[in-house]
């Protein structure tokens, strides 16, 4: 007897018809309805999401495309990058440049120069600025600048077959490092007060609804459009062959593929996309600073990861969203103990919910399968009596 | 005789102080099924790292001749993926699928075909390689189970896909280490006249420890002992094994 070889084993659809309804649907309540809504109801109707709103969740869609980030390459791939926040920070600095020298002469200090360039004592704009007047230079480097230090440092470290815990390490080290460059003042990026003050993009006031609506927007679609891509790169020989790394690199090794030209390839990828929602953060929040690409910051989308279920696709979203918006409750509520709570998050999912919150739907179902199988026993004996 | 398509000559290599292979001199010849034995510690693995590029040699040659009168190419210079790309096949000792992957799945990743990024991503399955696929899991006896989990099969299942995925990539060289570990005795068996039909069409060299095995597969061919990262003799099984140097190391029984 022969079994039929199925195709959806190896090269499974993109989406079946129900997928393609639970992805677009939410798409465009959050890409259209929303903006919509915000700009067509009057300010107190209690259907309208607030400007507020529309911001927060532009920055949590940015967030999510970090954490996507980090699970293509944790979940997937199996490299625990402990740094993707820098190419997060790094695509938010190129694009803050730009950003930084649109203030023009409406800075505090009414300079071309930018504030803090005036306040050091600058007397022109360094050469390496000047190309940053352009917003398609920007928007390339926002790409090239992560996918080069990503290139250079996967390059050594892939190649020296270097993993796990060392490589984790490793990527911190690296973050670590650049942060405190970014700090000092003479490095010339603002040193720890970053940039900020941001007036325009595209001529477009910064501070107006329509041109935050509209990185609202923006945020949204990319993190639609890193979905798609990263759903098309896990399914299929590729998504198998990152997998199949993961589990048994040697084997791999040995079969022919030259493991370490894997890796890099997604590591520069996911480097120059997390860079794209690093530059959509820095105008919505309106600030970077070195900060961002503090170890720290790394190690929360790690644990957004962890919380939202790695390994898959939709688990990073909902971590990211819900981790984020637990934090924007609790700075408020009890500031004091927000690490607490994270920490404590990251242990109870660790321990409890090895899945995250992504399994509890199943987790739940064979609860309640269990119950209901219990229950008619239950009232069978209680017949017999 | 012809050419040997496999060759090691005067290879030595040291681990911290310790000869694992010493002055060690291996012959392959085309269509050859060679079974390799040695007590624990004799460089079985260490060999087959040297020539699968895991590890590289202190001094020594090894050089691969799959097409006879044309020049050899020095595996000392290349890494794993290259020498598997040239055709030479390595089975591990403790059998090493992609647990998570399924049987069918686990042999696609290993058939012979284009192994770079882009390659990958674009990848479609034709007829001619699910035909191929199809043949290969009848051969491995895992045709109704391909839709199972790599890690949900037994030891022994575990080692004929292991084998399976070896063949996918149509290797003229097999390196094939303890096959039957694990096995009960009738796979054991079966594994042999696998080895033993595909002798011909590729080279194989086989570790094995398990005699009653050895002295199956090696109905035809040569044994080669290896003893302390060298080789001690080679022959006919029966020859070895009364062998009085072979017994003495070997099977310990020579001091008797």
């Amino acid at each position: 007897m022969s079994v039929p070889a199925k195709l959806s084993d190896v090269e499974p659809r993109f989406f079946t018809r129900a997928q393609w309804a639970s992805f677009l649907l939410p798409t465009l309540v959050l890409a259209l309805v929303l903006p919509l809504l915000n700009a067509a109801l009057p300010a107190e109707h209690l259907l309208r999401p607030s400007d507020f709103t529309l911001n927060l969740y532009g920055k949590y869609a940015t967030y999510a495309v970090l954490a996507l980030g980090v699970d293509l390459l944790w979940g997937y791939l199996g490299i625990l990058s402990l740094g993707q926040a820098l190419f997060f920070a790094l695509g938010g600095y190129a694009f803050g440049m730009h950003l930084l020298l649109m203030i023009g002469k409406d800075g505090q200090y009414k300079s071309d120069l930018p504030d803090y360039m005036v306040f050091l004592g600058y007397k022109a704009l360094p050469a390496h600025w000047e190309p940053f007047y352009s917003f398609s230079f920007a928007a390339a480097a926002v790409l090239i600048v992560p996918a080069l230090i990503a290139f250079v440092f996967g390059w050594l470290a892939f190649r020296s077959r270097i993993k796990g815990v060392y490589l984790s390490i490793l990527t911190q080290a690296l973050t670590y490092a650049a942060a405190l460059l970014f700090f000092r003042n003479d490095f010339g990026f603002g040193g720890n007060n970053g940039f900020t003050d941001f007036k325009r993009v595209l001529g477009a006031d910064l501070n107006s609804p329509d041109t935050r609506r509209g990185l609202y927007v923006a945020s949204v679609l990319l993190l639609a459009g890193v979905f798609l891509l990263y759903r098309w790169l896990t399914r299929a020989k590729f998504g198998h062959l990152m997998q199949a790394i993961r589990d048994g690199e040697n084997r791999v090794l040995f079969s022919g593929y030259a493991t370490a030209r894997y890796k890099l390839f997604v590591f520069v990828l996911v480097a120059a996309i997390t860079g794209v929602a690093g530059a959509l953060y820095v105008p919505q929040v309106g600030i970077i600073n070195p900060s961002e690409m503090t170890p720290e910051k790394s190690l929360e989308a790690v644990v957004w990861v962890a919380v939202g279920g790695r390994g898959t696709l939709l688990g990073p979203i909902l971590g990211a969203l819900f981790v984020n918006a637990l934090k924007s409750w609790a700075t408020r509520a009890a500031p004091e103990l927000w690490l607490y709570i994270i920490g404590g998050l990251f242990i109870v999912v660790v321990l409890f919910l090895p899945g995250g919150l992504i399994s509890l739907p199943a987790k739940f179902r064979s609860f309640w399968v269990k119950l209901r199988s219990k229950a008619p026993a239950a009232e069978s004996l209680a017949a017999g009596h | 005789m012809s050419h040997p398509i496999l060759q090691a000559e005067d290879v030595t290599k040291t681990f911290d102080g310790f000869r694992a292979i010493n002055a060690l001199n291996f012959y392959l010849f085309p269509g050859e099924l060679r079974t390799v034995i040695g007590p624990n510690g004799a460089g079985k693995s260490t060999f087959f790292d040297l020539l699968t590029g895991r590890a590289k040699p202190d001094t020594g040659g090894i050089e691969y001749s799959p097409v006879p009168d044309t020049p050899a190419t020095d595996l000392t210079k290349l890494n794993e993926y290259e020498i598997q790309r040239l055709g030479i096949g390595r089975k591990f000792q403790t059998p090493s699928v992609f647990a998570e992957h399924t049987v069918f799945t686990n042999l696609v990743l290993s058939l012979k075909g284009p192994r770079g990024v882009f390659a990958s991503l674009f990848h479609r399955l034709d007829s001619a390689a699910r035909d191929r696929l199809d043949a290969l899991l009848k051969l491995v006896r895992l045709d109704d189970k391909r839709h199972w989990k790599a890690g949900l099969l037994s030891h022994g299942e575990k080692q004929w896909l292991e084998i399976g995925m070896l063949l996918a990539s149509e290797p003229r060289v097999l390196l094939v280490d303890e096959p039957a570990a694990g096995m009960t005795d009738e796979e054991t068996h079966r594994t042999g006249e696998l080895l033993l039909s595909l002798a011909g069409k590729h080279s194989i060299v086989v570790v094995e420890h398990d005699m009653s095995f050895v002295k199956q597969i090696s109905i035809n061919g040569q044994v080669t002992v290896l003893h302390q990262g060298s080789v001690l003799c080679e022959g006919k099984f029966d020859d070895v094994q009364s062998h009085p140097k072979v017994r003495e190391v070997y099977l310990g029984r020579g001091k008797n």
